[in-house]
This record gives C-alpha cells, structure tokens and sequence, in this order.
C-alpha cells in the first residue's frame, strides 16, 4: 500500500499548476465563461503543446503513453484552476474510448488530431429523461446500405457547439433487450441535419442540445460493435465518474486551502476568525472530507489505470464525492461569510461547478444502487 | 500509488481469518461488538501470544516480530471483522510495549516486555481523573519520593479493562510546583498492590465498561518510573497518538454490521426481503460507502507510523471520522429495525442477539475515549492546518 504520488506524477502536478496559475487565473475563467465559445484556441493549444491532450495515448497516435493515473493528477490540478473548455469532453469522453473500442483505422486518424490540439470531440449520450441507463436511449440509428441515418435529440451534450467529432450512443435494435441494441457512433458535427442549442448551466459550462435530424453517417464509423456498445458506454460511464471526482479532488482542495488561509487573515473581535474553536472544528471536518475524496478518488482512478476490476470502487468515490463537496463548499461559505457568497469573491467558481460534478455521470443515489448490488443485497 | 496490500500480506490475513475462523468453530468465542476492549479471554490472548501476533511491530531485538504496521492493522482488522476477544493483551501490545520501548530502562524492557509477548501482562490505562479528561496534564494523583519508593495517593477514572487488569499504567503528578505539564511521571505497576482499591463503573448498557481505580498510600518501588521523571506528560502524548490510530475506532461493532446486513437479506417485511427495500438498500450502501472511507483514512495513519512518523493530525482525522461512523452503524440498524430496536438482552423476539441498542447507546462513549472528537478536530486545524490558537 502506498498513497503517493510518484515524483514523475509530483512533477507533472507542478508542471501543471505553474502553468495554470499563470495561464488561467480566475479573471480568465471569467471571460472564458462569459465567452460564446467556452475555451480559449491559444491556451486550447498551448496545453495541446505541453502534451496534455495525448498524454494516456501510445506514442504511436502522437501521446506520451502515461497512465490514466497519471491524467488523473492533470485533471487535479484542472479541477483546482476551474480550467474551463473542452479537455474532459475531448480526451475523457472521446479520445480514451476511442482508445478501447476504436479499430486501428480510427485510432490512426483520430487520435493524433486530438493529440496534437487540432479535434475538439465529445459524447452525446443523456436524453432528455436525464438518465444514464440503457433504456433512456432513444435517439434511433437506423441501417440503409453502407450508411445510418441517426435522429432524435441529445441533451446536456458539453461543448457539442465546439466539437468537430461526437460520439453518439444510439438504438440500432429495438426488439433487442434494452442493452443488447446500442451502438456508438462517430459523428462529424458539420454533417447536414446536426443542429445545436447551447443552455446555461450553474457550472458555467457549455451544455448543449443536440438535434440529429436525418444524419447519414457511413458504416465504417461505428466505434466498437453493433448493437454491442452498451458495455462500451458504461465504461465510458465509470472512467468520467472518476474523472469528475478527480477533477473535484482539486476543487475541495483548493476551497480548503482559500478557507483556511481566510480564517488566518479574518479578523473580528480583535483576533483571527480562524483561533474560534467552532470555526476551526469547521475546517477540520472540511480538512476530514478533502482527505477522505482524495484517497477513495484515487483508489477508484489505480485501480481502473490498472484495469482491475473498480465497478465498487468507482461507485463508492463518486456517491461519496458529491455530498463530501457540498459539506466543503457550505462550510466554507459559512466561513468566507457575506463575501463569499458574491461574484468578486473566487469561491462561486468552486461551488457551481462542485454542484454539477455531483450530478454529472450519476449521483450519490444512482451509486448508492450500485453499491448495494455489490453487496449482495 | 498502490491501493493492494502485497501477497505476503493477504496470505498473512488469510491466515489469521483461519485462525479466527476456526477459533470459532471450535467455540473459543463469539462475535461481538466491543470484544477488543471488552472481550476477556486469557485463553484466546495466549493462543495470539503463541503466534506471535502480540508485539508484532515491535523490534526483534525485544521479542518482537520486526514486521510492519499495515501488517499490524491487517491483524487488527481481522480481530475487529471477527469480533475477537483481545482485551486483555489490546493495549499492552497497542501502546504500553512502545512506550516502555521508546523511553524504558533497560530493566524495564527486560520485565514487562517478555510479560506482554507471552500475553499474560493485562495492563489497563491509568490516566484520566474526576477533575482531568481532556485537560489531562491538571490531573492530581500524586507519586512522593519516599527512600527507594514513590507513595501514591489519588484517583483514575474511566479504566478500560479494570476488572481483570493486573497492571496499570499511570500517570501520576511527581512535581507538584512545575508548570502542570512538567510535573507529571509514568509508571507500570502491578495492580496487587496493598492500597489499590477498584470499583466498577457501570455504563449505559449496563456494563461493566470501566473502573475507578483508589491509590491509598501505595508504595510503588522507584524501578516502576519509566524512564525520566516529569516526563510522564510528553510520553502519554506521543501513546495517545497509537491509542487513536487504529481500526478499532472505526470497526469498534463492526459484527452489527455484518448481522444487519444479513438481517435485512433474511427478514420480510410486506411481504419481500428488506434488502429489495430502496431506502434501507441505500441507507446500508451509505454506511459501505462511509466505511471505505474510513477505512483509507485509518490505513494511512499505518503508512504514517511506517515512514517513521509519529501519527498525529492523521490519527487525530480517522478516530474523529472512525468513531462518527461507527455511531451512524448502529443509529442506522436501529432504524431498520424498527419496533424490534428496543428489545434488548434477555427479551423474547430479540433480533440480532440485542447488539442494535447495546451498540446504539455503547457507541455514544466511542467519541469520547482517547480524545473527544472536539480535542482531535482541535488538533487538526491547530497542527494540522495551522490555525492560531489566539
């Protein structure tokens, strides 16, 4: 047993951090945010520059062969910057399955541009009914010759307004059991008949609608098998369940250390805020819940970077990393007092996106099922 | 990061589930809750001591086995998930063997170290008082020099294990004029002594839990000292630290989890199984959630000592978290039994042979012993994070 992080890992998290403090300071996030396209093309390129787009690919598609692991401390310190755009949309829910379930064609034409900064991708998977289980797809691909015709409507699809490339998860088979008709799509989003709606979001982030009205892709852009994707997907599933939590690893982090160090400098009735018991009791139990998200998210993510078997692990840290940052994030509104709670304070950067991350790619009840189930209950 | 435990170290578990396995089945004891604090089993401490199992951690060159604390809190784990009996050999192989090795003499190194090993050293904890529990250094229990003896004359509370002790480990004032930290000294001494009286106290379950412990002129001969006089206060600070650091705070009545599990795949309510219950599927997913949680938290304190460090903040952070989820267990069990909750021992319909409610209201003393919650969250924010004092 062993809890931390080897000194290539330390060096790629301080790599990571100068470089974000200096490039993504929160008056960036800002204007990132505020902006219509939701990235920045020369910052998107700068990272691609430093490798981070390829970083768990073989060096073969233009990465730098490190592990899942290893991203997991990049999207760390993402997490700690509120790095806005398209990174998790483009290599955690495009390029990483590309990586599995892709045949070698694919892989060679693809993931070198994700590689090297030049493909925006992402995944169309929720529907409306905002679920995350098989029955929820409807969005229909229906075979005529060497060519499907996918229509029905995506939604809470991130950075589907940017993207070059979706992977849309659709029903081929309707008489199929629910699982056992889905298959995953490439889809080239200027295709005719793929149409977007950005919605606004308490994150911050681009979320959008995705409409496929009559969109003719060819056989050959099938990622994995027919009808078979479902596996694929959950997967998919579980690898961004932890990413999140990574991602949110670096957030609570972050909020604990702007707490504490606001405790030290707050002062009232002559004296910091931070030498009262009940606000130190209150650091405490966030210092508690950071620890506690680090060490569940980062047995989940070894685990998975070593392809062991994570279903319970995975289910555990995500269930667990939603409430552990809404017990952080209140506390430490509680402590900023009225200043955390406007837009010139940092601390809402940190709170909307932790209110999202605990819902995105299943919530603490949707893990709880899961945890039962490997219980044997 | 390696989040396994190496081959040599499941094969070591294996082989202590067996033991306990068939300890069991061989009717040495039973499951329960508290049995590592209240579980008294001369037998079972000897059959451990045979093993090698007392002192693990401890150096070769002591009798001990040299070997590492995540093998030690693999050990612990295993008693804990069995529900084993170790009282009698929990806190002398736990905390008293390290301070006698940390800061003994020689002799005593000699006396009570081998006493420990073949498990036949029951030694309880002497430091709280009527007027000292979390302000431990005002205690007054005072030791006088007298010739070649200190005399002992005062009074310990809430004494783990006083009803079958037969040493005591105390912290006695040696220096009443010092400032209160630097006048107090340790000693092991053999609770036969003339003018030891101890006096059960009953707890909220209705068990004997702890003792008082009455010093009346006791002659305690200059050798009990450990090590240096009026540095009693530093040496139980540094103990505290491996008092709060293991499972036990987090699977002190671990066996009521494995019964409500097993209760809620057995019983019907409404005609299906309450493990096909949403609610109470989820309310047991939750404590399985915060009991991996726990248990990383407590496995890092292990990593801590290993590296070499005493493990304060990070015991500090899994006793306070250890002993909240322990008390949600059986606040949780108790919930899912409903009416049948308040039935305790001795009462026909008993479900679960009572350990819901004798766990709900036993619990309530986990974050109290060995640190309040409130000391250790003092603790972390002081040490761990930094925060002023004033």
């Amino acid at each position: 047993m062993d809890l931390a992080l080897s000194e290539e890992q330390e060096m790629l998290r301080k790599m990571a951090r100068d470089f974000l403090s200096d490039k993504c300071p929160k008056t960036v996030v800002k204007e990132i945010e505020q902006s219509e396209e939701g990235y920045l093309p020369e910052l998107w390129q700068e990272m691609a520059n430093l490798g981070w787009m390829g970083l768990v690919f073989p060096e073969k598609y233009g990465g730098s062969n490190m592990s899942f692991l290893d991203l997991s401390v990049l999207l760390e310190e993402m997490g700690r910057a509120c790095l806005p755009g398209p990174f998790f949309s483009t290599v955690v829910l495009g390029g990483l399955p590309l990586l599995d379930a892709g045949n070698e064609a694919q892989k060679d034409e693809y993931l070198p541009k994700i590689a090297s900064g030049k493909a925006i991708f992402t995944l169309a998977l929720t529907e409306p009914d905002a679920n995350y289980d098989t029955a929820s797809i409807t969005v229909r691909a229906t075979a005529n010759n060497s060519t499907y015709t996918i229509n029905g409507v995506k939604l809470f699809v991130p950075d589907a307004h940017i993207a070059d490339y979706l992977l849309c998860v659709a029903r081929t088979n309707e008489r199929a059991k629910p699982e056992n008709g889905i298959t995953i799509f490439l889809v080239d989003t200027k295709s005719p008949g793929v149409s977007y709606t950005v919605l606004k979001t308490i994150a911050g982030d681009k979320l959008c609608e995705v409409v496929f009205d009559q969109v003719r892709v060819p056989r050959e852009n099938i990622i994995g098998q027919l009808d078979k994707g479902w596996s694929e997907v959950q997967k998919i599933i579980e690898r961004a369940a932890v990413a999140k939590c990574c991602e949110m690893v670096g957030n609570i982090r972050q909020v604990l250390d702007m707490t504490v160090n606001y405790a030290k400098e707050r002062k009232q009735f002559d004296r910091p805020i931070g030498s009262f018991q009940v606000i130190q009791h209150y650091c405490a139990s966030m210092a508690t819940d950071v620890d506690s998200l680090r060490f569940i998210t980062y047995q989940a993510a070894w685990r998975l970077s070593k392809g062991l078997p994570c279903i319970k692990e995975v289910a555990i840290a995500k269930a667990w990393m939603g409430e552990a940052c809404e017990r952080v994030t209140a506390l430490a509104h509680q402590i900023h007092g009225a200043i955390g709670v406007t837009m010139d304070h940092d601390l809402h950067f940190y709170t909307r996106r932790a209110k999202a991350a605990g819902i995105t790619f299943g919530d603490a009840d949707f893990y709880r099922e899961i945890v039962a189930q490997e219980m044997g209950l | 990061m390696d989040f396994e435990f190496s081959q040599e170290q499941e094969k070591f578990r294996q082989e202590i589930r067996d033991f306990l396995g068939e300890e069991i089945r061989q009717g040495t004891f039973k499951p329960s809750c508290d049995a590592w604090i209240q579980g008294y089993s001369p037998e079972f401490t000897k059959k451990v001591a045979q093993r090698g199992w007392i002192g693990l951690t401890w150096p070769k060159e002591y009798g001990g086995q040299g070997r590492s604390n995540i093998e030690r809190f693999i050990l612990t784990e295993e008693m804990l998930r069995y529900g084993a009996p170790a009282a009698c050999h929990w806190f002398a192989d736990r905390q008293i063997g390290g301070t006698i090795i940390a800061f003994g003499t020689e002799e005593q190194k000699k006396e009570f170290l081998p006493k420990i090993l073949r498990g036949e050293a029951y030694i309880g904890l002497g430091m709280s008082e009527p007027g000292a529990g979390s302000d431990l250094a005002s205690l007054q229990t005072r030791a006088v020099e007298d010739g070649d003896n200190y005399i002992i004359d005062g009074q310990k509370m809430w004494t783990s294990c006083g009803k079958f002790m037969n040493h005591i480990y105390l912290l006695a004032r040696t220096d009443p004029n010092a400032p209160k930290q630097r006048g107090i000294s340790d000693f092991i001494i053999e609770t036969s002594l003339p003018g030891i009286t101890i006096t059960p106290t009953i707890d909220i379950t209705g068990s004997e839990a702890w003792a008082e412990v009455f010093f009346d002129n006791v002659v305690v001969p200059k050798r009990c000292l450990i090590g240096e006089k009026n540095r009693g206060f530093y040496h139980v600070l540094n103990q505290l630290d491996y008092e709060r650091a293991g499972l036990e705070r987090l699977m002190g009545n671990y066996s009521l989890f494995e019964a409500i599990i097993q209760f809620a795949k057995e019983t019907k309510r409404n005609g299906k199984p309450l493990a096909e219950d949403t609610l109470i599927r989820h309310k047991l997913a939750q404590l399985q959630i915060e009991f991996e949680v726990g248990r990383l938290l407590t496995y890092r304190v292990a990593l801590v000592i290993d590296e070499g460090r005493a493990p304060n903040v990070e015991a500090a952070m899994a006793k306070a978290y250890g002993t909240t989820f322990a008390q949600r267990l059986a606040s949780t069990a108790m919930v899912i039994l409903k009416l049948y909750g308040q039935l305790v021992v001795g009462s026909k319909w008993l479900p679960i042979l009572g350990m819901a409610p004798h766990s709900y209201l036993g619990s309530k003393g986990y974050s109290l012993q060995a640190g309040t919650s409130e000391i250790l969250r003092n603790i972390i924010a002081t040490r761990g994070l930094g925060l002023p004092s004033q």
